[in-house]
């Protein structure tokens, strides 16, 4: 191949009057984007430009500004410029396209379509810094008889938990971050489907470990050493296909907490290769309830796909006793482009789909809901609530939190914010002490939003917003799509 | 008191020499100007080697050499012991450069006097390195050290 038809997807503009050449850019770049060379003439190599925005943060001037590269492409509404920019890099490469994050597509969000309510004269909103208000939310199999040996619960001070990362696709400072924001918080951390480090196994109160079809890391100490088991059988950015870490982020740390041998691809199965069946996975979340004594409730994650009510009220017979549902908007630390931007549904309808059927089937005291996948805010957070989960995870945000800019170049494990790379240099760039209190404040800042707009409807329990439809509008749906939803139009 | 390093979140960026040159050049800590208009020198040292890198700074040390080696008593110990140099006394002799055992005094880039560390005693609040440190990895530590 000799002439690339790629042209670069950014330009860094310096302001010359401002750029006093300390040099910062050049060293906080792995892209190698910026240059300085022995004349004091700054190159930049456009190219190399992942958008990160790491050297303008740092930059003590100010000096720099990263924008689109004005290039443009004759104007259609059909052949995006992203359209075109895909097919040169395949016709370059013959490869299937790798991404990071979630899905950016314009697809409609349906928490961008719902309103709240809030009460007025007819009965009294509350002021949640002068009256008491309660979020703590307990999840499990809730359903146990008078006399029937009480189900272990996870008991959250706020009903926000962090989303599985596994140790491998994010640093060991990540973990460590959102390990002490969580017992900090009275919340679950995830430490996905690479296993436990040796040095998080201090925070096994405030942890959820996963087991997954690679079934990395999983040993019966790994498993008494949390607060629940998770079983994750999709993820929404990539439901239906595996995992694979690439050899290069398997260093010797990750390789042994993932127990297997160093700089050797990590591949996770697509499929359990022991859950063919909703009486496969029965039999696996007994194994694990038996492994860990009955202790410790059981998690089922699956990515929200098409039959989602029929699959989750299987799991829930089949023993989950939380069933977590991963929304198309869920992110990754590598996915196939097209697997992440084409497959799924949205969080919003799996959510109040499954909430209806479970209530339909009158196994929904059975279970405890938790959604994930392109929760962005406080309000995204009542609203799912509202629409029938007990809790959501925030991946995405927790990571935006930490210093994420959405390069959405995860699979490089180039990262320049030291947060989705296990390079040692890199990986320093996140210090835990500071994300730890970055995570807590993110959830402190939630946790009070949460509350004041619960206390605006008048609600002072969370356990009264829990699929308290009546609190959504819809706006801008049809009725088709309200109807889905349980919820009625704005107005109505 | 004196600005220790943890060199497990050092990024080796060069900040803290950014903000240190500006401190100490007369604009007030105004970056843009003490550059554009001077040639500010920072006091602390970056050392990068085998992709580590730490921050070579004065320990402020309790018997301190380089006081007692000034030949015009421009090193002098203020009350609450900070190292600093008196530039009105100091003849440029470099005799401090010579006895420092960390190698942390240089002289100035016009070899007229020697330059140090004097932990921003001049600007209220914390040394500019440790304001500014964009991942926590200096601190202002209580301890001094004995060389």
């Amino acid at each position: 191949m000799t002439l690339s038809m790629l042209t670069p997807a950014f330009t860094v503009g310096r302001n010359e009057e401002r750029c006093i050449r300390c040099g910062v850019c050049v060293n906080q770049c792995i892209n190698e984007v910026h240059h300085l060379d022995e004349d004091g003439f700054m190159w930049v190599t456009d190219k190399n430009c992942v958008g990160c925005h790491r050297c303008a943060v740092l930059c003590p001037t100010q000096a720099l500004a990263i924008t689109e590269f004005p290039l443009a492409f004759r104007p259609n509404n059909y052949w995006s410029s992203a359209s075109l920019r895909e097919i040169y890099a395949q016709a370059e490469t013959g490869g299937v396209l790798l991404t990071g994050m979630g899905n950016p597509r314009p697809y409609r969000s349906y928490f961008d379509h719902l309103l709240l309510n809030a009460s007025q004269v007819t009965n009294p909103s509350i002021d949640p810094l002068r009256e008491p208000m309660e979020l703590t939310t307990y999840l499990g199999n809730q359903a146990a008889m008078l006399g029937e040996r009480e189900k272990p619960l996870l008991k959250l001070e706020v009903p926000v938990m962090f989303s599985a990362m596994s140790y491998g696709a994010v640093s060991l400072n990540v973990q460590k971050s959102l390990a002490r924001a969580a017992r900090e918080m009275a919340t679950f951390w995830n430490t996905g489907e690479g296993g436990l480090h040796s040095d998080l196994k201090e925070y096994a109160d405030s942890t959820i470990v996963q087991v997954a079809s690679g079934r990395f890391g999983v040993t019966p100490d790994y498993l008494n050493n949390a607060a629940a088991v998770e079983i994750k059988i999709g993820q929404g950015a990539k439901p239906g296909i595996g995992g694979h870490l690439p050899a290069e982020k398997v260093s010797a740390d990750v390789a042994k907490t993932r127990m297997i041998p160093a700089w050797s691809d990590a591949i996770s199965p697509a499929p359990h290769h022991d859950i063919y069946s909703i009486e496969d996975l029965a039999q696996l979340i007994e194994t694990l309830k038996v492994a860990t004594n009955y202790q410790k409730p059981v998690s089922v994650k699956v990515a929200a796909v098409h039959n989602i009510s029929a699959i989750a009220s299987g799991m829930v017979r089949a023993g989950a006793d939380i069933v977590a549902i991963d929304g198309f908007r869920g992110a990754t630390g590598a996915a196939p482009m097209r697997i992440r931007d084409n497959i799924g549904i949205p969080i919003e309808m799996a959510i109040a789909q499954v909430d209806q059927r479970l209530r339909d089937e009158g196994i929904r005291q059975s279970v405890s809901l938790v959604a994930a996948g392109g929760i962005r805010n406080s309000a995204d957070v009542v609203k799912i609530l509202a629409l029938g989960a007990d809790a959501v995870y925030i991946g995405t945000a927790a990571l935006i939190a930490l210093g994420c800019h959405l390069c959405q170049t995860c699979f490089t494990g180039r990262c320049n914010w030291g947060i989705a790379t296990t390079d040692r240099q890199l990986s320093k760039r996140l210090n835990p002490e500071i994300g730890a209190i970055r995570a807590i404040n993110l959830l402190k800042a939630w946790e009070h939003e949460i509350k004041e707009m619960m206390g605006g409807m008048g609600i002072n329990a969370v356990d009264s917003l829990r699929g308290n439809r009546l609190m959504l509008k819809g706006i801008g749906l049809e009725q088709h799509e309200l109807e889905l939803l349980g919820v009625t139009a704005a107005g109505d | 008191m004196k600005v220790q390093n943890n060199s497990e979140y050092c990024l080796g960026c060069g900040l803290c020499q950014v903000y240190c040159a500006a401190a100490h050049d007369g604009y007030n800590g105004n970056v843009i100007k003490a550059f554009k208009k001077g040639t500010p020198q920072a006091r602390a040292g970056l050392i990068k080697k085998n992709h580590e890198s730490w921050i070579n700074t004065c320990r402020h040390c309790q018997d301190a050499p380089c006081i007692n080696a000034c030949i015009t008593g421009a090193l002098q110990k203020d009350e609450k012991g900070t190292v600093f140099i008196d530039s009105q006394r100091c003849v440029g002799c470099f005799t401090c450069v010579m006895v420092c055992p960390f190698g942390h005094i240089q002289p100035s880039r016009d070899s007229s006097r020697a330059i140090k560390c004097d932990l921003c005693r001049g600007l209220s609040g914390t040394p500019a390195c440790v304001a500014f440190c964009p991942n926590g990895a200096l601190r202002l530590a209580e301890e001094v050290d004995r060389p």
